[in-house]
């Protein structure tokens, strides 16, 4: 049985179709990544599999479980990490894992937790004087407490510095090897690429494309060749760069003439990002 | 029962941890009384021993502080930071959620009851009440409807940063007008008129009959009433419009 399976998943606020049909599985043991722009549909669609938001229509099996359904059982099995981050700020960093780890019939032990997290040295640290970073590390802790099958990180590293960032992807990366599944929104591509296993990017609501980060790159359109010629800019696209380069320069050269401006280059994956979602305008 | 005893540890905690709710919904009450009794404990207030009639004053003031400056504002606090969101997604019941925090504060208010009652006794030497079971039953009826109005308000209330405002600007001159600091007798017809509607002055008007006239709590069919009725009306709103998702935007 898959950890998540969403089929023709719909939700609209009033007019607005936030999540226009979309279908996915992720498998046990899985980083799945859900990329897009902000407002694309990524929370809507997660806090549904969370039992927060009903949906309109589709199917979704959470841990088998229909989360418009669930119980405390199942919550048992999952952890949380919403996109902000709140707390009880009088609270010190093992305190609040204490109280948390209260709730779940066989907690991890908050000590496990702390290091997991990477928050030895804050650990009798109130959570006021945390950094933002060190509470989202500790929020991430609050949802690994109840040592649940499957984690779900909502946006889990925006705004952070990049030291922030690199330190949070090698938390993330344990909890992988722990054998966890863990269903990651982002924005960044960058962030899709380094953690998950799979990838689908949702754009107004549709997944426009999905697959492992390899395949999104290799689906990446032919090499761009660009050059100017009398004034003009010429773009061309070809799979088979190596002839026309042959073709273009030898033709050059023969008539005694220089490509002005020639470019040779592959499209970033975050070029394909940008395409696939550019339909955003507004 | 486990999960609730841990909730309601984990409430206390936080409970003493905040220095705000410390000092407005538990403190204050105290100091007023030692300001307020140094001042008129030694006069008759309508007919009583100044110092007896405070008492009672502070004792429904008290009620309110913990459960509007405490509960209304902490939950609307909670709710508008994203923490009753957060804690939707653990095992947690909500209704141990809500027993724990509810009895957090009913505890906060005891101590504070015997608090009151020893400075009473000691500073002002006020006599212990007796009818204690009549009392009781007063107090608990009275601080649960509190509650229950302050969770409505909460419930009606969208931001936090506008929260301590709303909620200090209804308890505190409700405070005084239904004479929690002072004779109401004295007050003008139309903060008189103004008393007459609100839930305190009848709680006040309870505990005073208790304490000052020696009554029991089944003599005092409409303070009861009245002060139950307010306090179904706090429920109905709370259990209208209470969320535990915050205000987006």
């Amino acid at each position: 049985m898959s950890a998540i399976e969403v089929r023709d998943l719909r939700k609209s606020y009033g007019a607005l179709e936030a999540v226009r049909g979309i279908d996915f599985t992720v498998e046990r043991g899985e980083v799945f990544g859900l990329l897009g722009p902000n407002g694309a549909g990524k929370t809507t669609t997660v806090e549904i599999l969370e039992g927060y938001r009903r949906r309109d229509g589709g199917t979704a099996q959470v841990l088998g479980v229909d989360p418009a359904a669930a119980k405390g059982d199942w919550r048992e099995r999952i952890g949380v990490v919403l996109q902000s981050s709140a707390m009880y700020e009088t609270l010190t960093v093992v305190g609040m894992l204490r109280l948390f780890a209260g709730y779940y019939r066989e907690p991890r032990p908050v000590d496990e937790v702390v290091s997991l997290v990477g928050l030895e040295e804050k650990r009798n640290d109130r959570v006021r004087r945390l950094s933002g970073g060190q509470r989202r590390r500790l929020d991430l802790g609050l949802a690994l407490v109840g040592d649940p099958e499957l984690i779900f990180l909502d946006e889990p590293t925006t705004g952070f510095d990049p030291g922030a960032r690199r330190r949070a992807w090698e938390t993330i990366r344990g909890l992988r090897k722990l054998g966890k599944t863990i269903l990651l929104t982002t924005h960044y591509l960058d962030e899709a690429e380094q953690l998950a296993d799979r990838v689908a990017v949702l754009s107004r609501g549709k997944i426009v494309a999905s697959g492992t980060p390899a395949e999104l790159t290799g689906a990446m359109p032919a090499t761009e060749i660009r050059y100017r010629e009398n004034g003009r800019e010429v773009v061309l696209q070809t799979d088979e760069p190596t002839r026309v380069l042959n073709e273009l320069t030898g033709n050059a050269l023969a008539n005694r003439r220089e490509l002005e401006g020639l470019v040779v280059r592959r499209p970033s994956l975050e070029e394909i990002y940008l395409s696939l979602t550019e339909d955003q305008g507004e | 029962m486990r999960l609730l005893r841990h909730e309601l540890r984990g409430e206390l905690i936080l409970y003493v941890r905040s220095r705000e709710l410390a000092f407005f919904t538990f403190l204050l009450p105290m100091i007023l009384f030692v300001l307020l009794g140094s001042a008129y404990g030694d006069d008759t207030i309508d007919g009583y021993d100044g110092a007896t009639f405070l008492e009672a004053g502070m004792i429904g003031y008290g009620a309110i502080s913990v459960a509007f400056a405490g509960l209304a504002i902490v939950l609307v606090i909670r709710r508008e930071s994203g923490v009753l969101k957060r804690l939707r997604a653990t095992p947690l019941p909500a209704p141990f959620y809500i027993t724990a925090l509810l009895s957090s504060y009913l505890a906060a208010f005891a101590v504070e009851v015997v608090g009151i009652v020893l400075l009473g006794r000691f500073l002002f030497g006020v006599d212990t009440p007796s009818h204690v079971p009549s009392l009781i039953l007063a107090l608990l009826l009275g601080v649960i409807s509190f509650c229950a109005l302050g969770i409505g308000l909460a419930s009606l209330i969208r931001s936090a940063e506008g929260a301590s405002a709303v909620v200090n600007a209804i308890y505190l001159p409700m405070a005084f007008i239904s004479g929690s600091f002072f004779s109401a007798e004295s007050f003008p017809s139309f903060l008189q008129a103004i008393a007459e509607v609100l839930p305190l002055t009848y709680f006040i008007k309870l505990v005073r009959a208790i304490m000052l006239e020696g009554q029991e709590i089944w003599t005092q069919g409409t303070n009861v009433a009245v002060v139950a009725a307010w306090g179904l009306a706090g429920l109905i709103v709370a259990l209208r419009s209470f969320r535990w998702e915050p205000h987006e935007g």
